[in-house]
């Protein structure tokens, strides 16, 4: 057995190695030592923890044993294009850890004769399951809308009706089952309603619905309620539950309405809330590395919402809140579409043949069309040719921060090459072309124009200050805010119409040909 | 101890704050998932609960999911960060 003073140095231990991990990520040449190096600090704190006291081992064998499994199947299998699924399914896990060891707590203190559940620890108990509950069930609505299973009208895959239907019904009959066990009183009969809503509202075709602003408040109120009263009675188990499944429905409403060029930011409040709800678990059961990892975890989150919320010039409660579509004013897309050009892969071609620098501007739908391998071949035929090509990226291109970065790193494009989009703005003039591949409105000039537009103010990315743009698009559909794009009936735009993968083929044998 | 708890919190946000304005946009989901690694750190008091010799059975059912669910974190979270770092090359 160590003793407890020994424990909590190796916590301090591992509280510096996560901090060194997060340091050494800040530049790609460090990152793999501080990632290998806060893994080690895990490593330690967990040894240190089952080295403290005599334990049954069962429970923490077995439950180690299928979570390891599970987690690194998974990090073996998983496509870099669905990278944010990934990331907002493990935010859930990290919530739904935090409210079940905090209700663990709970009851372990209230059944123990010696220990008086302290003030602290009532309170923490509250924060941590609100704020577990909604990362766990909003992180599950950001995954399902993600993977394209939740609020959507067309047809699901087989998986996809397993995942939605098994989840929805999990959670229904194991809130009825609890009613059922506890004899149907009034706080109970509670959780098996919160457990039902939360279910069904999981299985509407729709990501709005009528009173959902309604409910929203009404949860939140609600939430706050119980949480006094759980405060109040802590002994009251079923009390907790009901919280935990009325800040379940908060989490859900919160998500549900967020979709598209919005996902980066739910994605990384999730992230900040998963570190939060962990804190708040440190406070539960007075354990300082919980509350030092937490907190780095829940600053991050907080420090990239605001970086995407920037990237959009949004507010948060405008991002949360808020909607985002067609103005009355908006101009008709016919009429601005007017003038598009549309041109062939060998016209494409002979553009390119007397240029010397290129940026590629990529964007969700390269993601979609997996064509990060065919952009970076199509890249290389051009820099065989002597011609400078660049990346440059939108901090919101994608579904999650940094989504592009990692697909191109996939395809083995140097980092080096990837620009920011404040470094290459000033340098567009001198562009002879930019190629818009799956990107639209974080590329459309209405932002610097058209103070009366959706997107009035957001930074973009100045392809149109380039001699000669190609986008390739499948149409001329609107991006994420619905509006036209003025950026394609340009002068110097050409349309090349076409699946961003095939496109990038068809071009490279095009640019062969010259 | 609620005020040394406190005093750790706000200087940890600190912390926090100043390392991490200093990662790159292009290592931002790395960042998130080496991030989400770390708040598998529940993973301690999940362990402690599901051990514990006496604790009532139905804190120990509710540590156990909750090892599970921690594990995934760490374990997934750390390899697929592992595995992404591991393709940023430069020229």
């Amino acid at each position: 057995m160590l003793s407890q003073d020994l424990v909590n140095v190796v916590y301090l231990l591992a509280s510096v190695l996560f901090i060194l991990d997060l340091m050494w990520m800040s530049h790609p040449k460090t990152a793999v030592r501080g990632n290998t190096v806060g893994a080690i600090g895990m490593l330690l704190a967990i040894l240190a923890t089952l080295a403290s006291e005599r334990f049954e081992w069962s429970y923490i064998l077995l439950g180690v044993a299928i979570g390891t499994l599970i987690g690194a199947i998974s990090a073996a299998k998983v496509k870099m294009t669905s990278m944010p699924e990934m990331v907002g399914l493990f935010n859930g896990f990290g919530g739904g850890a935090s409210v079940l060891v905090a209700g663990s707590a709970l009851v372990a203190a209230i059944s123990a004769i010696d220990i008086e559940a302290t003030m602290q620890m009532k309170v923490a108990t509250v924060a941590s399951g609100i704020i577990g509950s909604v990362t766990f069930f909003g992180s599950y609505v950001a995954f399902g809308k993600l993977a394209e299973f939740l609020a959507v009208k067309w047809k699901l895959h087989t998986w996809q009706k397993v995942i939605k239907y098994g989840f929805s019904l999990v959670v229904a009959v194991g809130g009825l089952a609890y009613a059922a066990d506890l004899g149907f009183h009034p706080v109970a009969l509670g959780v098996a309603v919160s457990a039902c809503v939360i279910a069904g509202m999981l299985l509407v075709k729709k990501d709005r619905f009528p009173g959902m602003d309604t409910l929203k408040w009404a949860a939140a109120a609600g939430s706050v309620v119980l949480g006094v009263l759980v405060v109040m009675n802590p002994h009251d188990t079923p009390l907790f539950w009901l919280l935990v499944g009325v800040a379940g429905v908060l989490g859900v409403l919160l998500t549900l309405s967020i979709g598209g060029a919005d996902m980066p930011v739910v994605i990384a409040l999730l992230n900040s809330y998963s570190g939060l709800a962990a804190c708040a678990t440190g406070f539960v059961i007075n354990n300082t590395v919980l509350i030092i990892a937490g907190s780095l975890v829940g600053a991050s989150g907080i420090i990239l919402t605001q970086i995407m919320c920037k990237a959009m010039n949004r507010s948060l409660t405008n991002v949360l809140f808020g909607t985002m579509g067609p103005t009355s004013d908006t101009p008709d897309a016919d009429e601005v579409y007017k003038t598009v050009k549309s041109s062939s892969a060998e016209e494409v071609a002979m553009i390119l043949d007397g240029a010397q620098r290129v940026v590629i501007v990529p964007g969700y739908g390269m993601a979609v069309a997996q064509a990060q391998h065919a952009v970076r071949d199509f890249a290389n035929n051009l820099e065989a040719r002597g011609i400078t090509v660049e990346y440059a990226i939108h901090p919101v291109a994608g579904r999650m921060p940094g989504h592009m970065n990692v697909l191109l790193a996939e395809a083995d494009v140097p980092y080096d090459k990837l620009r920011e989009m404040d470094d290459i703005n000033p340098e567009m003039a001198q562009i002879d072309v930019a190629i818009v591949i799956g990107a639209n409105d974080v590329v459309n000039p209405v932002a610097r124009t058209d103070p009366g537009s959706p997107i009035a103010g957001m930074p973009i990315i100045d392809v149109d200050k380039a001699r000669t743009v190609v986008v390739i698009k499948r149409s001329l559909s609107p991006g994420f805010a619905g509006i036209p794009n003025p950026l394609f009936a340009n002068d110097n735009t050409v349309m090349f119409f076409n699946d961003g993968k095939k496109a990038m083929l068809e071009l490279i044998a095009a640019v062969k040909e010259l | 101890m609620l005020i040394t708890l406190l005093t750790i919190f706000v200087l940890a946000i600190f912390v926090g704050f100043e390392v991490i304005t200093k990662v790159p946009p292009t290592l931002h989901t790395p960042l998130m998932s080496g991030s989400n690694a770390i708040s598998g750190i529940t993973i301690i008091g999940a362990l402690i609960l599901a051990g514990h010799i006496g604790n009532p059975h139905l804190a120990k059912v509710m540590a156990f999911v909750a090892v599970i669910f921690a594990t995934i974190n760490v374990v997934g979270g750390y390899l697929v960060t592992h595995r992404m770092l591991k393709m940023f090359k430069r020229n």
